[in-house]
């Protein structure tokens, strides 16, 4: 113990002394480590973003789409589906877009939602003032609509848009609602986007057949077989493959992100990787031409009675050394060039793992790469390295 | 309590091979002081080598105080040289980064001895051999004779049995010189078997016996 308390503060004041040489060595590990953190953590933070966001859907919801251009389900079949065993509420909607006016105030090509009354329902989307869509403003294919957030911010200000009139595509439509403001979500903005009932999509350019539907089933557990039940209804109605649709649930559509996110993650911690890889080779670099200039000494330590062992354990801590002091500045870099990329929007979050992970693998750096110098040492012949100069 | 038989030790130059030592028979009792006399080339570093277990013989046996060294790995070669000989060389050989203190603690570090023992220890053989209150210096910070007296207070660290003075004084001048064979000769009278290498008569003359060597063979000289 006494020994290696010894050899520990010699490897300090070692590395003390060659301040210069010390610090370039440990900024290739330092940087190492720092992108292993900043990189995984932005991998990390889609991740979780990403999936709070699918999440947000709920597990009991299945969405259809039907990618085939030659065929669609009729706005009528919705009833059929309705009917199929376990299943609660369907929401077919589709998006069109459209130019938005009010007064002076235009909005080109602004993204609509055609749906029915109970999308909200099934998206979890709720309204900040005014009302809901209703089964009645499907009936009369009533020229109504829901306002986002931002989108009812920028055309009427501060005042009430409800009960008032815009325009869309030269249309007057009545604002019944608006959103509350949500955020973006996964590639569209909700709070950018109208909601107008789904038959009076027609006046826009747009027909009632239905490519896209939400599904919200009854009992989650069924879900897998409610999914193969709706598969079979299209297969058969529709007579298409599942090579022109699909039908996933919240919990398949997450797998999906996961493994593409996991993929992500992997990709950013391997290029990580080899930047500390290319660390590690410094300080074995460095590490041997210590051993080289340092041959006296270690020719005078064997004659004072040094195994090999003592020699090897001090050229060993003194890598090691270098490369935990690099690791430990490297993660406290990582976390605060991760702190700041997060106040700048990107998504960055670190978890313990990561942080032992690139501790012990800058340890393992060490070990690794200080024990070929350490071995050459230790097994120098004490007679060449005495008269070495 | 030394004693080399027939050692032989050759070496290959070039395709030529050079007899260093040549059937070298000596022997060396407790507490005696020995000089080993010869001009260079003459195997006298290749003798303290094999004296000091820097090297092993081609042939011949080697007893340090009863012990048979023969096929002794390098590793029992370093436990044998931390516990039975004190090193002192031309050059002092002390590690420039650290302290006078620190640099006499290193054999007993090695020997496993506790910080504090290692410490205590050390600033006594500082106190003994003259150097009270220079502790702390690093060896640049130290004239050659007191350099010189840190190595000697290193090589006795241990309590060697035998003591290798390699040209102790080679770095030195003349009255430093006499300084540190005193410290020498004050050693060997208290019973401290000491070895000295050297090319110089004036410096063998301090010994009480002396060997010389050359070609590679021994011829005892005289005793003093």
């Amino acid at each position: 113990m006494t020994k290696f308390i010894n050899i520990l503060i010699g490897s300090l004041k070692n590395i003390a002394n060659n301040k210069l040489r010390s610090t370039l060595t440990m900024l290739g590990l330092i940087i190492g480590i720092a992108s292993v953190i900043i990189l995984v953590g932005i991998g990390n933070g889609s991740t979780s973003q990403v999936s709070s966001q699918v999440k947000s859907l709920g597990t009991d919801i299945l969405t259809l789409n039907i990618k085939s251009s030659d065929t669609s389900l009729e706005y009528s079949q919705l009833d059929d589906i309705l009917n199929l065993n376990n299943i609660e509420k369907v929401a077919p909607y589709k998006t069109v877009s459209s130019t938005v006016s009010r007064e002076a105030t235009t909005s080109e090509r602004a993204n609509i939602i055609a749906t029915t009354d109970n999308y909200m329902e099934v998206t979890k989307l709720t309204i900040s003032s005014g009302r809901l869509l209703s089964s009645i403003d499907l009936e009369n294919n009533s020229k109504v609509c829901l306002l986002g957030n931002d989108i009812a911010e920028s055309l009427f200000n501060l005042s009430n848009p409800v009960g008032q009139d815009i325009k869309i595509d030269g249309d007057n439509y009545k604002v019944i609602g608006v959103l509350t403001a949500m955020g973006s979500n996964i590639g569209s903005n909700i709070d950018e986007m109208l909601i107008i009932p789904y038959t009076t999509a027609k006046y826009l350019g747009s027909d009632t057949s239905v490519n896209n539907l939400y599904i919200k089933v009854k009992d989650e557990a069924l879900i897998d077989k409610t999914t193969t039940i709706i598969e079979n209804y299209i297969k058969s109605s529709l007579g298409i493959t599942t090579d022109y649709f699909s039908v996933s649930s919240q919990a398949s559509m997450l797998d999906t992100m996961e493994s593409v996110n996991n993929t992500l993650s992997l990709l950013l911690g391997g290029i990580a990787s080899i930047s500390l890889i290319v660390g590690g080779i410094g300080v074995m670099n460095v590490m041997l031409v210590s051993v080289t200039e340092r041959t006296k000494e270690i020719g005078i330590r064997k004659a004072l009675g040094a195994k090999r062992k003592d020699i090897l354990v001090q050229f060993l801590i003194e890598a090691l050394v270098l490369c935990i002091c690099g690791g430990i500045i490297g993660i406290l870099c990582g976390l605060l060039i991760g702190t700041l990329l997060g106040n700048m929007g990107y998504t960055f979050s670190s978890n313990t793992s990561i942080l032992v992970i690139s501790f012990l693998s800058s340890s393992i750096i060490g070990i690794v790469f200080g024990i070929f110098p350490a071995n050459k040492a230790s097994k120098l012949n004490p007679i060449d390295a005495l008269h070495a100069d | 309590m030394i004693e080399l038989k027939d050692i032989n030790k050759s070496f290959h130059l070039g395709g030529e091979t050079i007899k260093a030592l040549d059937n070298i028979n000596f022997k060396v009792n407790k507490g005696e002081f020995v000089s080993i006399i010869g001009p260079s080339g003459s195997g006298k570093s290749t003798l303290m080598n094999i004296l000091g277990l820097l090297d092993v013989p081609d042939s011949g046996t080697y007893n340090l105080d009863s012990i048979k060294i023969d096929k002794a790995s390098q590793n029992q070669l370093s436990i044998i040289r931390n516990n039975k000989i004190g090193f002192i060389f031309q050059n002092f050989n002390l590690l420039g980064k650290l302290s006078a203190i620190e640099n006499i603690q290193i054999p007993l570090i090695y020997k496993g001895l506790k910080k504090d023992e290692a410490k205590k220890r050390a600033y006594k053989l500082m106190e003994k051999v003259g150097l009270k209150g220079r502790e702390k210096h690093l060896p640049n910070q130290l004239s050659g004779g007191q350099q010189q007296r840190v190595a000697i207070a290193r090589a006795i660290s241990c309590e060697p049995e035998i003591i290798l003075a390699d040209e102790p004084t080679g770095a030195l001048d003349s009255k430093t010189s006499l300084e540190i064979m005193k410290v020498l000769e004050e050693l060997n009278n208290m019973e401290q078997t000491i070895i000295l290498i050297t090319h110089d008569i004036n410096v063998a003359k301090k010994a009480k016996r002396i060997v010389k060597i050359s070609d590679g063979r021994l011829y005892e000289e005289g005793i003093y």
